[in-house]
């Protein structure tokens, strides 16, 4: 018996969501009294899945898995799964991982919990808590079958060290074939995602139009931060619709959230709750936003954004 | 071209959520039903596949009878023709083990879904579809043209997009981007008409054990009071952030 967690790279490096699904896989293994094995592929170097406690590393290198479907990818977590025994599959939340976790968990016949948030609250039954109601609930699921998969939301378990001298054993699974052909990739390079950003800088219709996101995008750069609207702000093209957060568009789970002229409907926080510290700027003391806040100022953004980005700059300068 | 629009039931987006049974059931008490979202996209790029390709669009929903009115309103935006597999929709294994039985019985070649309800947010059923059935399949898909028997795909992916091509039989779990928010269809009153006409066929389920069961709801924590910090002191916030929120 083993736990077994996918933990993804990309261009040969993990992302800290590996590295979370890596940690919450060791406290699986150690609830279960087993081992944990981590699968990668194409990554360059390991050691870093043995300090959040991998016992055993395998890794695959072939280039035909570089831009491959889903379908290929989640076979190859099968063939891992079956040949380590495992009876707990985990999967991060990143793009690839929502996709190819409920495949994986069709090929192994198992249950399937995603978005979860917690380690399980026992283990027999084996019961989680999940994401449920965008964000407004929890769902404790019980998984019922003898594999189990499960997805685990970003930014919910966190990064645990747990140094261990693990082996990496070289795996060559068999590849099947895509019935999917990549025709292009067309990545944004220098500017951190939403899916990635630990700081998430946000504004709304309050900004009054798109000429004026000059300041945001400075704010972000400061902070190292993605840049996000609100629904009409992508509505009316102010802004690309992959930066629309909220209950129908992208989920927020940052460790910062600053939202900026925006009002906070109901469909704007159920996509942002999970962000650990949210702090409001809005020229309006009633904006609703004020209720789901951690902190707030009562203010103009364009008085305020300004001189945040100004005294930001001289506490990064007195810091780094 | 045959189209299934897989449409999900789900509370209206300004729902507030509340528990009965000891905290084990939904409290569907005053709450509105409305297609899912992301579904609404999925059909309206199937409308456009009908209009302009001449394509057949049948939606289905796997749940209880008290569906019926959002296939109806599905019916009314369009599709030719609905399927309600008459069961409680408990998890989404189960629910795509029902949707796959679905399109081997109709002979679909084209399955939209939305990339998640917004009730449990699986994101599970289409992707767990396409493996039961062995198609291809992308989530996230922002963009589908489909030529002959081969689909052009845009997708997102972890910062940026990616471009695809596969041929049918395909599923895609779509969004916004398949077709703009101006583009929504609703209802209108002839539309409505014409939707009780239409063919809303009930078919039994098939077996399978579900392979989860929900235990129990909780309610987040609820949050300390907001702490308000003067427009002229940002020095202060940047302090709170760094000091006792240790965000930055
Ligand atoms: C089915 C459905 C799904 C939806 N999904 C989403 C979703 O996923 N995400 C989402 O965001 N919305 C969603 N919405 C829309 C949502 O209901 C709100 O309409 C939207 O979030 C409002 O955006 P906003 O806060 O930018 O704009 P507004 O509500 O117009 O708020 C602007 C805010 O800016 C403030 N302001 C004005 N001037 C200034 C200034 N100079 N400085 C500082 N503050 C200023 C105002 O006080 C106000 O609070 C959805 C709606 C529906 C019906
Ligand atoms: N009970 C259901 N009946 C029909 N389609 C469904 C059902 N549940 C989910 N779907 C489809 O699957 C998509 C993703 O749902 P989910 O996996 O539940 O997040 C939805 O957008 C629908 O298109």
């Amino acid at each position: 018996m083993s736990v077994l967690v996918y933990a993804e790279s990309s261009e040969g490096k993990f992302k800290k969501v590996a590295l979370e699904a890596t940690s919450y896989g060791k406290k699986v293994a150690e609830q279960l009294g087993t081992n944990l094995v981590v699968l990668t592929i194409n990554a360059d170097e390991t050691s870093e899945l043995n300090t959040y406690g991998a016992e055993k590393i395998l890794s695959v290198k072939n280039d035909a898995l570089k831009s491959l479907d889903a379908k290929v990818i989640a076979n190859v977590i099968k063939q891992a799964s079956e040949k380590e025994d495992a009876s707990v599959v985990i999967i991060d939340s990143s793009a690839n991982g929502l996709t190819v976790a409920p495949m994986v968990a069709v090929s192994l016949n198992a249950g399937f919990a995603s978005n979860v948030v917690a380690a399980p609250s026992s283990t027999s039954p084996f019961v989680v808590k999940r994401k449920a109601f965008s964000n407004k609930a929890f769902n404790n699921t019980e998984i019922n079958t003898t594999v189990k998969v499960v997805g685990l939301a970003k930014n919910s378990f966190g990064l645990h060290e747990n140094a261990s001298s693990g082996s990496t054993e070289d795996f060559s699974p068999s590849i099947i074939e895509s019935g999917m052909t990549s025709t292009s990739i067309d990545k944004t390079v220098g500017t951190v995602t939403i899916a990635d950003a630990d700081i998430v800088v946000s504004a709304g219709r309050g900004l009054k139009g798109p000429e004026n996101w000059g300041m945001i995008e400075e704010l972000a750069e400061v902070l190292g931060a993605a840049t996000a609207c609100s629904k009409p702000v992508s509505d009316m093209d102010w802004r690309p619709h992959s930066e629309h957060v909220g209950q129908t568009g992208k989920p927020v789970s940052s460790n910062l959230y600053i939202a900026i002229g925006i009002s906070g409907a109901i469909q704007h926080l159920a996509g942002i709750n999970s962000s650990k510290v949210k702090v409001v700027i809005n020229t309006d003391p009633e904006a609703p936003f004020f209720k789901a806040a951690d902190y707030g100022i009562v203010g103009d953004a364009f008085e305020v954004v300004p001189k945040l980005i100004e005294k930001l700059k001289s506490f990064k300068a007195n810091n780094a | 071209m045959k189209v299934l629009v897989c449409i999900s039931h789900v509370p209206d987006t300004t729902s507030k959520i509340n528990f009965t049974d000891g905290d084990t059931k939904f409290d569907t008490n005053g709450v509105q039903f409305v297609i899912n979202p992301y579904d609404e996209f999925a059909l309206t790029r199937a409308m456009w596949f009908k209009e302009k390709q001449g394509a057949s669009v049948t939606v289905v929903n796997v749940g209880n009878a008290t569906t019926e009115p959002t296939l109806r309103k599905a019916l009314a935006i369009g599709a030719d023709d609905a399927i309600r597999v008459n069961t409680e929709a408990t998890d989404g294994f189960f629910v795509a083990k029902q949707l796959a039985e679905v399109v081997k019985n109709g002979g679909y070649d084209l399955v939209l879904a939305g990339k998640e309800s917004i009730d449990y947010n699986g994101g599970m059923v289409p992707a767990m579809l396409a493996s039961i059935l062995d198609f291809n399949f992308s989530n996230a898909c922002v963009g589908l043209e489909i030529e002959g028997t081969t689909a052009t795909i845009s997708r997102e992916i972890d910062g940026g997009k990616e471009i695809l091509s596969a041929s049918l039989p395909l599923v895609i779990g779509g969004q916004k981007g398949l077709v703009e928010e101006k583009d929504l269809r609703i209802p209108n009153m002839r539309g409505i008409m014409m939707a009780r006409k239409k063919p809303l066929n009930v078919v039994e389920p098939v077996d399978f054990d579900g392979t989860t069961s929900s235990a129990s709801f909780e309610k987040p924590a609820p949050k300390g009071a907001c702490k308000m910090v003067d427009a002229d002191n940002v020095d202060e916030l940047i302090s709170l952030l760094h000091n006792e929120a240790k965000v930055i």
